[in-house]
């Protein structure tokens, strides 16, 4: 259970200042005397901190998927002819800035949640895929020797060897895509999305950095809430998986 | 029983395996053995279809490998390769269970198989049964290989260089318990080495395979004797020969046996019947002796052999 205190703690932290921010009223003060208001008021922040969620997770749901799913399929033999197009699509997902993508959606989807989940699922891939494809490719090839030799299907090799012990790698890939898309979904408020990036956008249009620290702050701890729980998590996969490197 | 009729396989332009005939009897230990590339391990993994073969026509038992599903025609083959590949994030247990639970055995049987393997195999179920494959050492993992390969009870043992990773000592070990394990279930093997010698020890027939072709296929006593080629007579060791038949003739053949056996105490490193004459002549040049009491598998003295005649009928 120890694994797991970690990040209870920090999601308590987080949840604790999301809804108790006011109580921090005499500190933002003393840093912004010149203002009225130094707490972000136009919506609760626990409301902004489920939809930053949100859209977070289902980006990342999604993006999981379609990352699993190309990597699996390009190292099939079957797909293996599509392995440079599948990374090469990745990379230039990545290398395309969310801002851009998110300039190009809107006019086709308009202001919204639509235009930032599209940005954030193509930005996450890369780091996914990648891990996929390393993981699938270190499993040792005697082990899927062996494997098929002794009768495994494709898909027995699949589950009950390669996915198992590419598994910890993939884990990994998710965690840096995860953590990347927390800060990246604050750029959504621009474009509509209600989300933490609120405080930290209306902070700067009005000159109010109490409004950013607000909203840089939830944003900070809830990355680190979720690179913990990542940590947890791969430590339960070792537990269950490779048992004698987590001894 | 598996025949290979007129079976050839091209990589590319390059022919590995030409046109190859081959039958292998039911219960026999068939002993592919070649220098690397000579096409031997192509030719192992043909029969359990890991390679398709480009043309000729395998059978098992009378039928047509590729007439069957590929996976339930390799679930029942035994198949131990060199690096061992168990399941690096499975137990020994699991590993060795691995074919029985895919062929969905009850969980009973499946234990009771598992422990069963595992004394023959000479692992201690209590102690190695949860250990992980890293956990082992190389001699282990590869009797785990063999009770993974056995589990499911198949007709068939595919070895392709099993023991090609182990040290000296351990791989002798390993072959004395094939030996031993083979007098047991008497599987019909097929078994890839590079290792002459292994091929003698192990073989009831050999055959020597050379640039994708089967030069020689014999008992190792005729190919020692009756070396087809060249190539064959090299493989072998051409000085090396004489020594080499002793070891494979048992000392039973050339003893003086008694009347009735005799009851005496076999004491550590008594010669026994089933012990090679080579063994017999080494002992009596290291001792300095004109001959040794030679005793049975219950410790009696059943007879004598003598170092003039072994210089006479041994080879």
């Amino acid at each position: 259970m120890r694994i797991w205190l970690p990040p209870v703690l920090l999601a308590a932290l987080l949840y604790g200042l999301s809804v108790g921010m006011p109580v921090l009223e005499p500190l933002f003060q003393w840093l912004q005397p010149d203002k009225q208001t130094v707490i972000y008021d136009r919506e609760s922040f626990l409301f902004l901190l489920q939809n930053h969620l949100l859209l977070v997770v289902v980006s990342a749901a999604v993006g999981t998927f379609m990352a699993v799913t190309g990597g699996i399929f390009a190292t099939r033999p079957s797909g293996r002819d599509f392995l440079p197009l599948v990374s090469q699509v990745a990379s230039i997902g990545q290398t395309f800035p969310p801002v851009a993508v998110l300039a190009l959606a809107v006019p086709v989807l308009g202001f919204g949640e639509a235009p930032i989940l599209i940005a954030l699922i193509l930005y996450g891939l890369l780091p996914i895929l990648r891990n996929t494809l390393a993981g699938l490719e270190g499993v040792d090839p005697t082990v899927r020797e062996a494997a098929r030799g002794m009768g495994m299907s494709p898909g027995q090799i699949l589950f009950r060897a390669e996915l198992p012990l590419a598994g910890r790698v993939i884990l990994a890939g998710i965690r840096t895509s995860v953590t990347i898309n927390i800060a990246t979904a604050a750029i959504g408020s621009t474009i509509g999305a209600r989300n933490l990036g609120d405080p930290v956008i209306a902070g700067l249009v009005n000159g109010n950095t109490a409004y950013v620290l607000q909203g840089a702050i939830l944003i900070g701890l809830l990355a680190l809430t979720t690179d913990s729980l990542f940590e947890a998590l791969e430590r339960i996969w070792d537990r269950r998986f490779s048992p004698q490197a987590a001894v | 029983m598996i025949e290979l009729k007129n079976v050839t396989r091209r990589f590319g332009n390059t022919v590995a395996v030409d046109n190859i005939n081959l039958t292998i009897e039911t219960g026999e230990v068939c002993v592919l053995v070649g220098s690397s590339g000579c096409g031997k391990s192509t030719t192992l993994r043909m029969i359990n279809r890991l390679l398709p073969h480009s043309a000729g026509e395998i059978l098992v038992d009378g039928e047509d490998v590729n007439a069957m599903n590929p996976e339930q025609l390799r679930l029942n083959m035994g198949y131990v390769i060199q690096g061992t590949g168990l399941f690096p994030h499975w137990t020994v247990a699991r590993n060795i269970a691995m074919v029985p639970h895919l062929l969905k055995w009850p969980k009973e049987r499946i234990d009771a198989r598992v422990e069963e393997l595992m004394t023959l195999l000479d692992l201690d179920p209590a102690t190695h049964a949860s250990k992980y494959p890293q956990q082992l050492s190389g001699g282990q993992a590869q009797r785990v290989g063999v009770a993974r390969a056995l589990a499911a009870d198949p007709n068939i043992l595919l070895m392709d260089e099993p023991f090609g990773a182990l040290d000296a000592i351990t791989r002798e070990n390993l072959q004395m318990e094939m030996l031993r394990i083979q007098r047991q279930v008497r599987k019909t093997t097929v078994f890839v080495t590079h290792d002459i010698d292994e091929a003698l020890k192990l073989a009831t027939r050999i055959a020597v395979m050379d640039q994708g072709r089967i030069i020689q296929h014999d008992t190792p006593e005729n190919i020692l004797r009756h070396p087809a080629s060249d190539f064959v007579e090299n493989l072998v060791g051409k000085q090396d020969r004489g020594l080499k038949l002793m070891s494979l003739r048992p000392v039973r053949d050339l003893m003086s046996p008694h009347a009735e056996p005799r009851q005496s105490v076999a004491g550590e490193g008594a010669i026994r019947e089933e012990d090679s004459v080579r063994l017999a002549l080494s002992v009596m040049l290291w001792k300095d002796l004109g001959e040794v009491a030679v005793f049975n598998a219950r410790g009696q003295e059943t007879g004598v052999i003598t170092r003039e005649r072994i210089i006479q009928e041994g080879a």
